[in-house]
C-alpha cells in the first residue's frame, strides 16, 4: 500500500509563559492508502491538534506534513484552503450543517466552493446523499433530521468532492453505540477503497473493531502504534 | 450566479427575523433620508420660483440685500447705468409687490403682483387662456392658474375684481414652471400699471432683468454692476444664494440635515446591529466554511453580497415608499411640498451604501479572524 501521509516532527504549543501548553512533541507517523487510522488516547492528549496539523487546519511550530511528497506548511494561505477544498473531506464533531440549507444543497458545499456549477453541485450531492441513504431527505433543513442522519449528511459533504484524505474528530461521540457503530461500517465498506485514506480521532471503544491501525498518544506524544483494532491490557 | 452568492443569499433570506429587521430598518432610514430632502428641495425649489419663473439670465439687486426674498427697490438711474454697461443687449425692470384683492364674493385675498416691462413683456408667464396683447388693455391682469388659483375663486377670464380699490379684470391665464412658497396666488400685469396701482416706496424697480450678449460677457456685466454699486447675478447664483439662505439662515435646512443625519443614524444603527448579529450567529458556519476550503476573501465578498442586497431592497422599498407617500400627498393636500430629483436619490444611494459597508466592515473583521481549528474543535 501507498503512503498517503507522513508526519514528521511535528511541534506544537499554545499559550505563552506559565500558560503554555505543548500539545503535540515531536509526532511522526505515516497514513497509507486504504487504510482506517484511528488516533487515540486520553482527553487532552492532543488528537485533535494533530488531526489539524496533518489536514492543513493548523499550523505546526516546526516539523512537516507530507502529501503525495509536498510539504503542505510550505504552501501559502490561499493554496492550503486549496489543498483542504481538493484534497481533505472533513467530518466535524457536531458536523455543522447549514440549518437555512437544504440537506442537499449542504453536501453541495464543497462543489459550489469548487466554483462548480449550481445545478450540477445539486445533482452530485444528490447521488451522494443516495450513497448515504437519505436521498428521500433531500429538500429538507438539517434540522428535520436525527443526530445519526445528520452525521451521515456530514459524511456525504465530506466525500461529495471526492478528496483522498478523510478526517473525522469523534464522530460517533453525539450517537448512540447502535448508530454509531453502524455508521462506521458504513464508512469502511462503502467509503473507504484503496485510493482512499481514513483518520478518526476517536474515544469510543465500541468502533474500536473497525481499526486497520490504531496510534495511541498521550500527553503531546505517540506512545504505541499498533495494527488492527484490539488494545491489550 | 455565481454558486457562494447563491449561498450568501440563502443564508440571509431564510433567516427571515434577521433579515425583515435588517430591511426594514434601511427601508425606514431611506425613507426618512428621501422624504426630508425631498420635502427640502421642493421648499428650494418653491423659493425660487421667481428666478426659475422669470427666466432671466442676470439679474441686478441692491448690494445690501441679505435675504433675496425681500428686495430693496432700485432707482431708476440703475436701469439706465445698466443699460449702458458694455455686453448687455438689454435690461429691463421688474416690479414684485404683494397687492390686495376684493374678490365679488366680498372677501380679500392678498396676491403678489409681478409687473413685466411695458415694451418687451420679458418673464412673462405661458399663456393656457387668453392672447397676451391683452395684457395692454385697460385694467388688464393675468392670473397664474396653481395651487393658489382657487383661492381667487378660480376666476375665469373676464372675471372683475378690486385691487387695492383699483378696478381689475382677468384677460388671461397663464402657467408657469413653479409654484410659489407663500401659499397666495399671482397676477401678472404691466410695471407701468404696477406702479399706478400698488402703493410704492420712492423706488419702484425690484429687479433689473438683464439679457447679456452673450455667455462670456456675463463676467464683464458682473464687475461693472459692481462699479456702479450694484450687484448683478446669473439666474443660478441668485438660486443658490435663495437656497442657501433658506439653509443656513431659516433653520430649516440645518433642521433636515439634521433629521437626514438622524434618519442614516437610526438606519445603520439598527442595520449595523442586525448584520452584526447575523453575521455573529453564523461565525461558526462561516468557519467551518473556512475549514472546508472557503478563501477569506471568497467570505469577504459573501459578506458584502449580504449587506448590499438587504442595503438595495431596503432602499427600493424605502424610495417606492416615499414615492408613494409624496404622490399621495400631492393629490389630496394643497401645497404639498416634496420633490424627489437625482439628488435626493444620489444622497440616499451614497447613506445606504455607507450603511451597508459600516456594518460589513465589523463583521468582516470578525469573519477573517475566525480560525477554523476553533470550528474543528468544536
Ligand atoms: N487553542 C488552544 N489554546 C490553548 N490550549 C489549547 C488550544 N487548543 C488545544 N489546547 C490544549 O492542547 C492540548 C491538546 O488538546 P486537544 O484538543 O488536541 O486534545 P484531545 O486529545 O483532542 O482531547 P479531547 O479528547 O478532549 O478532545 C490540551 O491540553 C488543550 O488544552
Ligand atoms: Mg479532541
Amino acid at each position: 500500500m501507498g503512503e498517503a501521509l507522513r508526519a514528521v516532527q511535528l511541534e506544537k504549543s499554545f499559550g505563552e509563559g506559565a500558560a503554555k501548553t505543548h500539545a503535540i512533541r515531536g509526532v511522526s507517523f505515516q497514513a497509507y492508502w486504504g487504510e482506517m487510522l484511528y488516533v487515540v488516547g486520553p482527553s487532552g492528549s492532543g488528537k485533535t491538534t494533530l488531526l489539524s496539523l496533518v489536514s492543513g487546519i493548523l499550523k505546526p511550530d516546526s516539523g512537516s506534513v507530507l502529501v503525495e511528497g509536498r510539504d503542505i506548511w510550505k504552501l501559502g494561505p490561499n493554496e492550503i484552503a486549496d489543498f483542504r477544498l481538493n484534497k481533505v473531506g472533513f467530518v466535524f464533531q457536531d458536523y455543522h450543517l447549514f440549518p437555512k440549507l437544504t440537506t442537499v444543497e449542504n453536501v453541495a458545499i464543497p462543489l459550489i466552493l469548487k466554483k462548480q456549477d449550481w445545478n450540477e453541485s445539486l445533482k452530485i450531492a444528490m447521488e451522494f446523499l443516495e450513497v448515504v441513504g437519505l436521498a428521500q431527505k433531500a429538500s429538507l433543513p438539517p434540522t428535520k433530521l436525527s443526530g445519526g442522519e445528520q452525521q451521515r449528511v456530514a459524511i456525504a459533504r465530506a466525500i461529495v468532492g471526492r478528496p483522498d484524505l478523510l478526517v473525522f474528530d469523534e464522530p460517533t461521540a453525539s450517537l448512540d453505540g447502535t448508530t454509531g457503530k453502524r455508521i462506521l461500517d458504513f464508512v469502511k465498506n462503502e467509503i473507504l477503497n484503496d485510493k482512499r485514506c481514513i483518520v478518526i480521532v476517536t474515544h469510543d471503544n465500541r468502533i474500536f473493531g473497525l481499526a486497520d491501525r490504531m496510534i495511541e498518544m498521550e500527553d503531546g506524544s505517540i506512545v504505541n502504534v499498533r495494527s488492527g483494532g484490539k488494545i491489550e491490557g | 450566479m455565481r454558486g457562494i452568492f447563491k449561498i450568501a443569499l440563502k443564508l440571509l433570506v431564510n433567516d427571515r427575523g434577521k433579515f425583515a429587521a435588517l430591511v426594514v430598518g434601511i427601508t425606514f432610514a431611506i425613507f426618512l433620508i428621501v422624504q426630508l430632502t425631498s420635502i427640502f428641495s421642493g421648499i428650494l425649489a418653491k423659493a425660487s420660483s421667481t428666478v426659475i419663473n422669470t427666466g432671466s439670465r442676470l439679474w441686478v439687486i441692491d448690494p445690501s440685500v441679505q435675504n433675496p426674498l425681500n428686495t430693496i427697490p432700485l432707482p431708476d438711474y440703475v436701469l439706465d447705468a445698466v443699460r449702458s454697461v458694455k455686453g448687455v443687449e438689454y435690461a429691463v425692470p421688474l416690479y414684485s409687490g404683494i397687492g390686495l384683492v376684493k374678490l365679488n364674493s366680498g372677501a380679500y385675498q392678498p396676491a403678489t403682483v409681478l409687473g413685466l416691462d411695458d415694451t418687451s413683456l420679458l418673464g412673462r408667464p405661458e399663456l393656457i387662456q387668453g392672447h397676451i396683447e391683452d395684457i395692454y388693455s385697460n385694467n388688464a391682469f393675468i392670473v397664474v392658474k396653481d395651487q393658489e388659483y382657487a383661492k381667487l375663486g378660480n376666476p375665469p377670464i373676464g372675471t372683475t375684481f378690486e385691487i387695492n380699490d383699483h378696478r381689475g379684470v382677468i384677460v388671461g391665464i397663464g402657467h408657469v414652471p413653479e409654484g410659489s412658497l407663500f401659499g397666495i396666488p399671482t397676477l401678472y400685469t404691466t410695471y407701468s400699471r404696477a406702479i399706478q396701482y400698488l402703493p410704492n416706496t420712492r423706488f419702484t424697480i425690484a429687479y433689473v432683468l438683464v439679457k447679456p450678449k452673450s455667455e462670456a460677457a456675463i463676467a464683464g456685466i458682473i464687475d461693472n454692476v459692481a462699479k456702479i454699486g450694484y450687484r448683478a447675478l446669473t439666474d443660478r447664483e441668485f438660486e443658490r444664494e435663495i437656497s442657501n439662505y433658506y439653509k443656513y439662515q431659516t433653520g430649516v435646512g440645518t433642521n433636515i440635515m439634521m433629521m437626514t443625519f438622524i434618519g442614516f443614524l437610526v438606519g445603520l444603527s439598527i442595520s449595523g446591529q442586525t448584520f452584526y448579529t447575523f453575521v455573529l450567529e453564523n461565525l461558526e458556519k462561516f468557519g467551518a466554511l473556512k475549514a472546508i476550503g472557503a478563501k477569506n476573501s471568497e467570505l469577504v465578498s459573501m459578506i458584502l453580497f449580504q449587506a448590499l442586497f438587504s442595503s438595495m431592497v431596503g432602499y427600493g422599498l424605502g424610495v417606492g415608499l416615499s414615492a408613494l407617500l409624496i404622490a399621495t400627498g400631492k393629490r389630496f393636500v394643497p401645497n404639498y411640498t416634496a420633490d424627489i430629483g437625482f439628488w435626493n436619490l444620489a444622497l440616499a444611494f451614497v447613506l445606504v451604501l455607507l450603511i451597508a459597508g459600516v456594518s460589513c466592515l465589523v463583521a468582516v473583521r470578525k469573519v477573517i479572524r475566525v480560525q477554523p481549528f476553533e470550528i474543528f474543535r468544536g
